[in-house]
């Protein structure tokens, strides 16, 4: 079932002040035929200490979410909105602003280990870098830091490998070079993308494992965007359900899996195979196909392939509104 | 898994039905104003060589006793002038080009189908065969082409048919590469195993499935060719070991210019301008045809 | 790395060799010589000659008298500039082709690069239009019709550079050298351009910005590596079109350097002078062939493998 939450005690995390306060973001794209929404209306907060999991299909928009708050967007992308980190406003500033907290306050992991590090560069340099440009380290000393953050993601030989290009790792290890990238200067805000979703499902338990012992370790506000519920099962305490780039449910994650108020929600977890069931039953799915950038036509975006579906769904968007203690949903038949 | 911070793309409007990749592509170079702009003047161009001088009343080599070295008049019978053995400039310019605008097509036809019929099959057939074939080709592309050009002319003759051939001999050598890199990543894919299981055989395979599905890349380096034939034989008639004379070419009459730059820059600006007009509609059609067709950019 | 570099320069020796043995079988059977229609000469003197010049003895022999001749840097005597050798001619030559051309891959080079950069870096702005304007016009316009452009306008009508008496100045150098280097910044620069811009999208650089690194460091230190490697590969088909353009430009402006020994050899089939002045400068393009296999060992890892 699932496993014991991975942080620290909740109701302490609950009682710090959020990290990061996202209000209203939408997420837009110019493209040929004018400006696409690809994500709106999303409101969240992260404490420090705490796992948060994002999940939604391919083309929900959570990878872009994270993308906007790092300043990562495509050039042909605007974020409007707000979100704060440590009381600061970090959208739409410059890069220059913006290169004072990445990577040193704030860390990103990636989906794609093996085309997220530079090819042509060795891990040892990747690595010094972030230390030498946000502590000001002499590259001595950045070198043995940067061993032993090796170490602590379980990389062995880690002085001897240190030296090697990307291309000499296998997935797993890049992908743990990567998180020790991330961690290397203590982010209070850790992003990861996806972590696993490019491993071997034999590797996939193990980068798990070391993301939430380290994040436990370094009491870091952690969001994870997956489409794999198994890993939201395994890290979170709280869980963003995003479809169609609007937040449809946000709950602690018993309440999720135990007490799903939204449709989609209700659909997703019902698709999922369980191995106590009879294996010879059909696998429920959703009925239809997700569509991207739904954010501009009226209404739930979820409308057209709900089975609970009223005449209001269609034509008026759902607020994403309070549905018991810490958790919200947007849905008109949950308004409470 | 895409390589960039892509953004999510809503889904078009399902294709029409019947649309083969081919006219895809035709449809995309046909949205490319510059390279359409680029055909038509290049047409241009051609029609007007070809076609042009049956509306001069007088040839080529007419020499015009009256009007020695006469300047640029538009509204007289020699609309750019003669030269100084008064022969029409504008007529000269276009019966030559007649000659490198021939010899570029063809030269880049007969190019193109050795290239593809040699890439496809080193590709194909791999191993040793192969590494024969491209180590053949790494060997002619090592001389500087100027020299295999000249030796080959210098052997065979200065004459029209020894140019194409060494021309020819010069230019097919980069398509076969690419051909052979085509075939290569071909020959792996699953329709391929299906042709050998139905017992096809490996000449087969080369003539109708390899080949023709190069054809994408081919198109693309087809008019690169184009171009390379026309600069390669205007090299050559400039150096005097392409075209000989009576027969003149743009190359040729470049080399005259250049000669007679100090008395009279025109002879050379005037054929300098129609060479360098075609070579520019080359560029981008070639530009155009990378966009449309290129499976590698897609 | 090392390994690697050896095993290239040991695979470049074959090649030199092949092409020795194709130059001097093509020559060698090739229908006429020298002596063709030039004079009249005597069946003895013409077997005088023959035998002077070796061509009584059987192929092979020749062949292997040649390659003997060649380890000594000796390629026999040309048959048009009769009191000198070939390699005399050559060695009298090269220096003055070898300025000229280096220059002008220097110049290309450096000028191809910076316009590439900064064209893909201001994509669409001013200075990539007028980037991409000079590479269109490098392309598109044949070097023996820029080569007489610049000299009509800056020899002939500004006056600002001479157009007689090589002196081997500076000012002689200047139209050589830019005309010479013209298509190749053009190559260089539009190259460099599609290199950066995709270079620029990739997720490691994604990941360096991510990093906070600053916009100038990403650029310099992850992305200028990854995106010059085309331009590298470039290098040794660079030197070979450098070379096939010496030849037109000192021809143009009268440099006493080796192509044009080339072109009195082609006209008059001088075979010793052809052969020599082919292989001399297919040495180089094999050389550079090489210099440009290591310098994308130093760059990309993944290529010492191959």
């Amino acid at each position: 079932m699932l496993s014991t939450p991975m942080s620290a005690d909740p109701d302490a995390v609950a009682a710090t002040a959020p990290i990061l306060e996202v209000k209203g973001l939408a997420i837009r794209f110019k493209l040929p035929q004018g400006w696409v929404t690809a994500v709106d209306g999303v409101d969240f907060e992260l404490r420090r200490g705490e796992v948060v999991g994002i999940v939604g299909e391919s083309g929900s928009g959570k990878s872009q979410i994270l993308l906007a708050l790092m300043g990562l967007l495509a050039a042909n992308g605007r974020a409007s909105g707000s979100a704060l980190f440590q009381g600061r406003e970090i959208l739409n500033r410059s890069a220059r602003e913006l290169d004072e907290v990445r990577g040193s306050a704030m860390a990103m992991i990636f989906q794609d280990p093996m085309t997220s590090l530079n090819p042509y560069m060795r891990v040892s340099d990747q690595l010094t870098e972030v230390l030498t440009t946000h502590r000001g380290v002499g590259s001595a000393e950045a070198l043995e830091i940067a061993v032993r953050m090796l170490e602590r993601v379980r990389i062995p030989e880690a002085r001897r490998r240190i030296r090697l290009y990307p291309h000499e790792f296998s997935g797993g290890m890049r992908q743990r070079v990567m998180i020790a990238m991330a961690l290397l200067c203590e982010p209070a805000l850790l992003f990861a993308d996806e972590p696993t979703t490019a491993l071997d499902v034999t590797v996939q338990a193990q980068i798990l494992e070391l993301l939430a012992d380290l994040a436990r370790d370094f009491n870091a506000a952690v969001a994870i965007v997956t489409h794999d519920l198994g890993v939201i099962a395994r890290l979170c305490d709280r869980v963003i359900v995003l479809y169609g780039g609007r937040i449809m449910e946000q709950a602690p994650i018993e309440e999720v899996f135990y007490d799903p108020r939204h449709p989609y929600t209700k659909g997703l977890l019902a698709s999922m195979p369980r191995l106590d069931e009879s294996p010879h039953e059909d696998l429920r799915t959703i009925p239809g196909q997700p569509r991207a950038a739904m954010g501009d036509l009226p209404g739930c975006p979820f409308a057209p392939r709900c089975e609970q579906r009223i005449a209001r769904c269609t034509q008026e968007t759902p607020l994403l509104l309070r549905a018991g203690d810490g958790r919200a949903a947007a849905c008109h038949l949950v308004a409470p | 898994m895409s390589d960039t911070a892509a953004a999510p793309v809503p889904v078009a409007e399902p294709p029409r039905l019947g649309l083969s990749p081919f006219r895809a592509s035709l449809r995309r170079y046909a949205a490319n104003h510059l390279a359409v702009a680029s055909s038509v003047v290049l047409l241009l161009v051609t029609l007007a060589c070809f076609i042009g001088p049956f509306f001069f009343p007088f040839t080529a080599d007419d020499a015009d006793f009256d009007n020695l070295s006469a300047p640029i008049d538009l509204f007289s019978a020699h609309l750019f002038g003669t030269d100084d053995l008064g022969r029409d400039l504008l007529l000269r310019v276009l019966v030559s080009g007649r000659v490198s605008l021939a010899l570029g097509f063809f030269g880049a036809i007969v190019s193109v189908f050795i290239s593809v019929l040699y890439g496809s099959a080193a590709g194909y057939l791999g191993g040793r065969i192969d590494d024969l074939m491209m180590r053949a080709v790494d060997i002619l592309l090592s001389v500087p082409f100027i020299f295999l050009a000249i030796v080959i002319n210098v052997m065979l003759g200065k004459n029209n048919t020894s140019l194409f051939i060494a021309v020819v001999v010069t230019l097919w050598l980069t398509p076969a590469v690419i051909a052979r890199g085509q075939a290569v990543s071909l020959r792996s894919r699953e329709f391929i195993e299906a042709a050998r299981a139905g017992g096809m055989s490996s000449f087969q395979i080369i003539l109708r499935h390899i080949a023709p599905n190069s054809i994408n890349v081919v198109i693309v380096y087809s008019s690169l060719l184009v171009l390379e034939t026309i600069l390669t034989e205007s090299f050559l008639s400039f150096l005097g070991l392409g075209v000989q004379p009576p027969a003149a070419s743009w190359g040729t009459l470049i080399a005259e210019g250049a000669q007679k730059l100090e008395t009279d820059p025109r002879v050379l600006l005037l054929p300098g301008a129609f060479l360098a007009a075609v070579l520019f509609c080359l560029n981008y059609i070639t530009d155009g045809l990378r966009d449309a067709f290129d499976p590698n950019e897609r | 790395m090392f390994a690697y570099a050896v095993r290239r320069i040991i695979g470049a020796v074959p090649t030199l060799f092949a092409l020795a043995v194709i130059t001097f079988f093509m020559m060698r059977l090739a229908p006429g010589g020298p002596f063709d229609g030039n004079r009249r000469i005597t069946k003895d003197a013409l077997a005088n000659i023959e035998r002077a010049y070796h061509l009584d003895e059987p192929l092979w022999l020749q062949f292997c008298r040649y390659i003997w001749g060649v380890l000594h840097f000796d390629f026999g005597p040309s048959m048009t500039y009769r009191d000198y050798t070939v390699s005399e001619l050559i060695r009298a030559g090269f220096p003055t082709s070898l300025e000229v051309g280096l220059w002008a891959m220097l110049l290309a080079g450096l000028t191809g690069l910076a316009l590439g950069i900064a064209g893909a870096l201001r994509r669409n702005q001013p200075v990539d239009y007028v980037a991409g304007a000079l590479a269109m016009t490098g392309l598109a316009i044949p070097i023996f019709v820029i080569g007489p452009v610049l000299q009509l306008v800056f020899g002939l009508q500004l006056g600002w550079l001479p157009l007689t008496e090589w002196s081997g100045g500076i000012a002689h150098k200047i139209m050589p050298v830019v005309t010479l280097a013209l298509p190749n910044i053009a190559y260089v620069s539009r190259l460099m351009r599609g290199s950066m811009i995709e270079t620029v999208r990739t997720n490691y650089v994604r990941t360096a910005r991510a990093k906070g690194l600053g916009e100038w460091r990403t650029i310099a230190r992850h992305a200028l590596k990854g995106a010059i490697l085309p331009v590298v590969a470039y290098l040794g088909p660079a030197t070979a079109a450098t070379i096939t353009g010496s030849i037109v430009v000192e021809q143009i402006f009268g440099l006493p350097g080796i192509g044009r020994h080339f072109v009195t050899g082609a006209t008059n089939r001088d075979y010793p002078l052809m052969l020599g002045v082919t292989l001399f400068y297919g040495a180089i393009v094999i050389f550079a062939n090489l210099l440009t296999d290591l310098a994308r060992g130093l760059i990309d890892p993944k290529v010492s493998y191959e």
